[in-house]
């Protein structure tokens, strides 16, 4: 194995829509920022991956339009996936590993404002049973929500404490979109959303990117002062009918984290629950427990810009490695409906 | 299977015989009375933003001017804009009006025309350089024969009536000759 490591971040700040803006305006700034951070142009670049999806631009192909921001000429070696960021990051990875790259630029974004998300995300869905009744991804995770709560994995005042951390801890964030909570018991007496989840249990919807340089070995070192390094990265995927799942657990994280070298020694963990019940989901499919700092960025909950949240958490990990704040930390990045695919990457500093 | 059933359907306007299926290569059981196809109507809408370069460019429409703008580091100016220098990857922020003129820059004879809004066959779409311009636009050629119609050609947009002037490249309703000498294809190179 090739050490690679992410050696710059940069992020938009989030919000609810980006209305004046198209999406190559939007990301530019993101795109531009992560390669200053390591004084890099695109042509120190050796191979470059986005994700997007058109499904929530309402525009086909709109990722070649977003290539303008990366300045794609002469041609770069370049691809795309239709998933969060993080899968990207992991086929930039492998392609490091082939040695046919030493060094990787990854980024995702999405504007979800100008579509209904909830219906939207209901495209994720098989064409022929559920896509058609075009359930709203809001009730499908009241589904996983009312499962876990029967079968005692966690209470609606837990969801509510999930949520309230999550958003007090976005006050020390710069780029979240929703900071700051009410107390758990004012959170408790709101009415319901989609029961039994009221609207602190679901993620904002929210505009925004995300950027990564990756660089292998001495490269690295060359970009970064302490880079964060990626010791594990690995991910798993559940099957796709909902009712063929046990809700109430989430193997594929668990897999991840084994395969990825998950041991529990960490000092942050950044994960990528979108609603508030999903929390304890994935940190128990890693293992993570006490003494670990979980989300200190306000995670999802705080801003969930589709197609980059998964990216952000590996991003908001290696950010803490590289200023020095965190020694060795763990990332998860979701896709799909209710924690169907899950990728998990422990980052490292030191040599 | 019968000839019928490997034509094409009504989403192609091509003559018969084109895109034909080929015969299944393992025997397909479907039953006496198989499923075939499943309706599920499916709309969703957006409220697109076209972003403030593509909005600058559209209002310029709207008063009949074609705004282009310019890369900072190599000076093109490319239309429409969309905000960022495909070869830089920079913000353009400086507005070039360029045009209305243009010259041809390749051109198709359409024999079979796809689409509501085509024109009557056999017509001729074409990219337009303007005058100024590093890319060019799209558009479809009137005025002139078919076979009259080159590379170099210099043009000129006609306009729908100002009162049905607003923010859509619908503003052009065509392009047609103008009495200028043809620009050298020497001179539209890496613009083609």
């Amino acid at each position: 194995m090739r050490d690679v490591a992410i050696v710059s971040v940069a992020q938009s700040h989030h919000r609810r829509s980006a209305e004046e803006l198209n999406e190559v305006e939007m990301i530019q700034p993101v795109i531009r920022a992560a390669l200053d951070g390591v004084g890099a142009s695109i042509s120190d670049i050796d191979f470059t991956c986005s994700g997007s999806s058109d499904y929530l631009a309402g525009q086909a192909f709109s990722f070649v339009m977003t290539l303008d921001a990366v300045g794609a000429w002469p041609p770069i070696v370049e691809s795309h996936v239709e998933m969060d960021g993080a899968w990207a990051l992991y086929e930039a990875w492998l392609k490091i590993q082939t040695g046919a790259a030493d060094t990787a630029f990854v980024y995702s974004y999405s504007k979800a404002s100008p579509g209904d998300l909830p219906r939207v995300m209901s495209r994720m869905l098989d064409p022929y049973y559920a896509g058609p009744l075009w359930p709203d991804s809001v009730a499908y995770a009241g589904l996983q929500a009312r499962a876990m709560l029967d079968a005692g994995v966690t209470t609606e005042r837990q969801m509510a404490e999930v949520a309230h951390r999550n958003r007090e801890s976005a006050r020390t964030n710069p780029n979240a979109q929703v900071v700051g909570s009410p107390s758990v018991d004012e959170l408790l007496a709101a009415p319901m959303l989609s029961d039994p989840l009221r609207v602190h249990d679901c993620p904002p919807i929210s505009d925004g990117g995300v950027a990564v340089v990756l660089a292998a070995g001495d490269r690295a070192r060359e970009w970064a002062e302490r880079p964060a390094w990626i010791r594990g990265i690995d991910h798993r995927i559940d099957g796709h009918q909902i009712g063929a799942r046990d809700l109430t657990t989430a193997p594929s994280v668990a897999l991840a984290a084994q395969r990825a070298g998950v041991d529990g020694a960490f000092d942050v963990a950044e994960v990528h629950a979108p609603f508030s019940h999903q929390e304890q989901l994935v940190l128990d499919g890693l293992g993570v427990g006490n003494g670990v700092e979980v989300n200190p960025s306000g995670g999802a909950l705080a801003a969930n810009p589709m197609m980059a949240a998964g990216l952000i958490r590996l991003g908001e990990v290696a950010t803490r490695i590289m200023d020095g704040s965190a020694g060795r930390g763990v990332a998860h990045a979701t896709s799909g409906h209710l924690l169907q695919q899950n990728l998990v990457c422990v980052l490292e500093g030191g040599d | 299977m019968t000839t019928e059933d490997r034509r094409d359907r009504s989403i192609s306007t091509l003559p018969d015989g084109l895109w034909t299926q080929p015969t299944p290569s393992v025997p397909v059981d479907l039953g006496d009375d198989p499923v075939r196809r499943q309706v599920v109507p499916a709309a969703m809408r957006y409220n697109y933003s076209p972003g403030l370069a593509s909005t600058r460019f559209l209002r310029g429409l709207a008063e009949k001017r074609f705004l282009g703008e310019r890369c900072p580091e190599t000076g093109e100016v490319y239309i429409p804009p969309r905000g960022v220098s495909p070869v830089s990857g920079l913000p353009t922020t400086e507005q070039v009006e360029v045009g209305p003129k243009a010259t041809i820059t390749s051109f198709c004879v359409v024999h079979i025309g796809f689409g509501v809004n085509a024109p009557p066959t056999p017509f001729v779409s074409a990219l337009f350089l303007p005058d100024g311009a590093a890319v060019s636009l799209y558009g479809t050629m009137g005025e002139v024969p078919h076979d009259e119609v080159r590379i170099g050609m210099r043009v000129e947009p006609v306009w729908v009536d100002d009162d049905q002037l607003t923010e859509s490249m619908e503003n052009i309703r065509y392009w047609r000759p103008i009495d200028e000498p043809d620009v050298p294809a020497e001179q539209l190179k890496g613009h083609m």
